[in-house]
């Protein structure tokens, strides 16, 4: 079970030389469902990664709160799994190192670990590369690798930080589909920071647009198509319009 | 036939050495024709074997490895836990810190006579001043590597549930900061080896290769002073080369293809 709930979240970034600080955040609430698909798109500099942060339990809120299943975010909890936008593995462990290390911090010794990861391995496709450093696999692969390590946790949610953001067209089109995948066979709450509107719908229930700093909602746009989607069906393309002209107008507001 | 292929493969290495010997003995044997001044290449060979024969080399050798063993142990024991710990805590560094910056300047060499005072002509002795010039580069290279841990490890191992300061200094800050903790290490050990000699040749010792300089400084056995001299440029080449060798199998295997 994954349902988080966003209330009244404010973030203010203090300085020590200029009291009044940034505002990153104001005021954001909204509700995910549990196994939902959820995009957090907006401009940069809009705090929807700051907002991500802080449901990971690496950030803290100003004011506001959000639960998991009504349980108060206090700190980072592998229930809340995350994939960075840097690659973030353990580049002195191999792939199947890095993907047992949820479970060897349990107290799971690494032999165990390794044979309950093995699937992971399989559903990202890295079965060839599990002995692997990281400095051998292409930005995709390492990616790959970094979301099995998030699902050996199996974790209620999984928090992703523009993921694909560093990969090519290409890659980044092929991951998510094989994300999809990944969601439709786990039971788990996506929650998917992204600038690209083409990324938030191919993938998400619903869309979270954001406004310029300081961010806020400006609109919840549910995303009403079947999957798997055409990336150009006219009712795509007529969505990813609509998105688009949100987001053309927080360029103008500013 | 690898001898062979290792001749054709380093030739012009082999071949500079050999004509650098030539020289030597030549001019040491025709030219400067006075075994003080410059003994000759021949000199320096029979001189060797006579130490060989003697077993002289091998306590001098050993005793000096162990005045190093004793001193790199000590930097060890002590520098690695404080570079951690200042890497680590804030409030460490900044009450460790203004102590070895003070500490930091004085030359190891300096530290002999209290060498002597506190610990005898021992071996202990010598171990000290060696560890005095291995531990700063220690702890330094320790501190920077801890400092330098990439925040996305750090939060990387947090989302998956490490979380506590041992558990992340264990499985995060200690493996990212290897590769840092270790170039400390061979610098130190190269700083170590010098000030063993210094400490062997000042008297905190009466064996080892650093004291058989002088010793045979004092008999005006130059030919033997030169053997030991070059004893002591291969037993610390050698050292490195071991060192090298281990920790690039098998500490840093990870770090093949990044620019170190």
């Amino acid at each position: 079970m994954g349902r988080v709930s966003v209330r009244n979240i404010s973030r203010t970034f203090t300085k020590k030389e200029d009291k009044a600080g940034t505002e990153a955040l104001s005021s954001v609430s909204f509700d995910v469902e549990d196994g939902e698909f959820i995009c957090l798109l907006g401009p940069s500099g809009c705090g929807k990664t700051t907002l991500l942060r802080i449901i990971a339990g690496l950030e803290t809120q100003t004011s506001g709160e959000i639960t998991l299943n009504g349980a108060p975010i206090t700190g980072p909890d592998p229930k809340r799994g995350m994939v960075f936008q840097q690659y973030s593995l353990l580049p002195w462990r191999t792939v199947i190192d890095n993907v047992t290390f949820g479970l060897e911090m349990q107290g799971i010794n690494k032999a165990e670990a390794r044979k309950h990861v093995e699937k992971y391995i399989d559903l990202v496709g890295l079965e060839q590369f599990k002995d692997s450093y990281p400095y051998e696999l292409s930005g995709g692969m390492q990616q790959r690798a970094a979301i099995a390590r998030a699902l050996a946790n199996e974790p209620e949610v999984l928090l992703m930080d523009e993921p694909f953001g560093a990969l090519d067209a290409q890659t980044r089109n092929i991951l998510q589909d094989e994300l999809l995948k990944i969601w439709e066979q786990k039971h788990v709450t996506f929650i998917f920071v992204t600038h690209s509107v083409d990324e938030a719908v191919v993938l998400s229930d619903r869309i979270v647009v954001m406004t310029a700093r300081p961010g806020k909602i400006k609109e919840i746009v549910k995303v009403d198509l079947p999957r798997p989607r055409s990336r150009t069906s006219p009712e795509v393309n007529h969505l990813r319009d609509r998105v688009l002209r949100l987001l053309e107008e927080e360029r103008f507001h500013r | 036939m690898n001898f062979i292929k290792t001749i054709e493969e380093n030739g012009i290495e082999a071949l500079s050495l050999v004509v650098a010997v030539t020289i030597w003995q030549i001019v040491a044997d025709r030219v400067v024709h006075n075994k003080f001044l410059l003994p000759s290449f021949y000199d320096v060979i029979s001189s060797f074997f006579t130490i060989v024969k003697s077993g002289l080399l091998f306590t001098d050798i050993l005793t000096s490895l162990l005045h190093f063993l004793i001193g790199i142990i000590a930097a060890f024991v002590i520098g690695i836990p404080l570079g951690i710990s200042m890497g680590w805590f804030k409030k460490a560094n900044r009450a460790i810190d203004p102590i070895i910056e003070i500490l930091r300047p004085i030359p190891p060499l300096a530290w002999i006579p209290f060498a002597i005072v506190w610990f005898g002509l021992t071996h202990q002795a010598a171990g000290f001043v060696i560890f005095v010039g291995m531990i700063f580069p220690i702890i330094i290279n320790t501190y920077t590597g801890f400092k330098n841990v990439p925040k996305v490890y750090v939060e990387a191992a947090k989302v998956l549930g490490c979380t506590r300061n041992m558990d992340l200094i264990r499985f995060i800050a200690i493996p990212s900061a290897m590769p840092s903790i270790v170039s400390g290490i061979r610098i130190a050990m190269g700083v170590g080896w010098m000030c063993l000699v210094a400490a062997e040749m000042f008297g905190v010792s009466d064996r080892g290769l650093g004291y058989q300089i002088w010793h045979n400084y004092y008999l005006h056995r130059m030919d033997f002073v030169l053997v030991y001299m070059l004893l002591l440029g291969f037993v610390g080449l050698l050292i490195d080369r071991f060192f090298r060798y281990y920790v690039d199998a098998k500490l840093l295997r990870w770090t093949s293809g990044t620019v170190v």
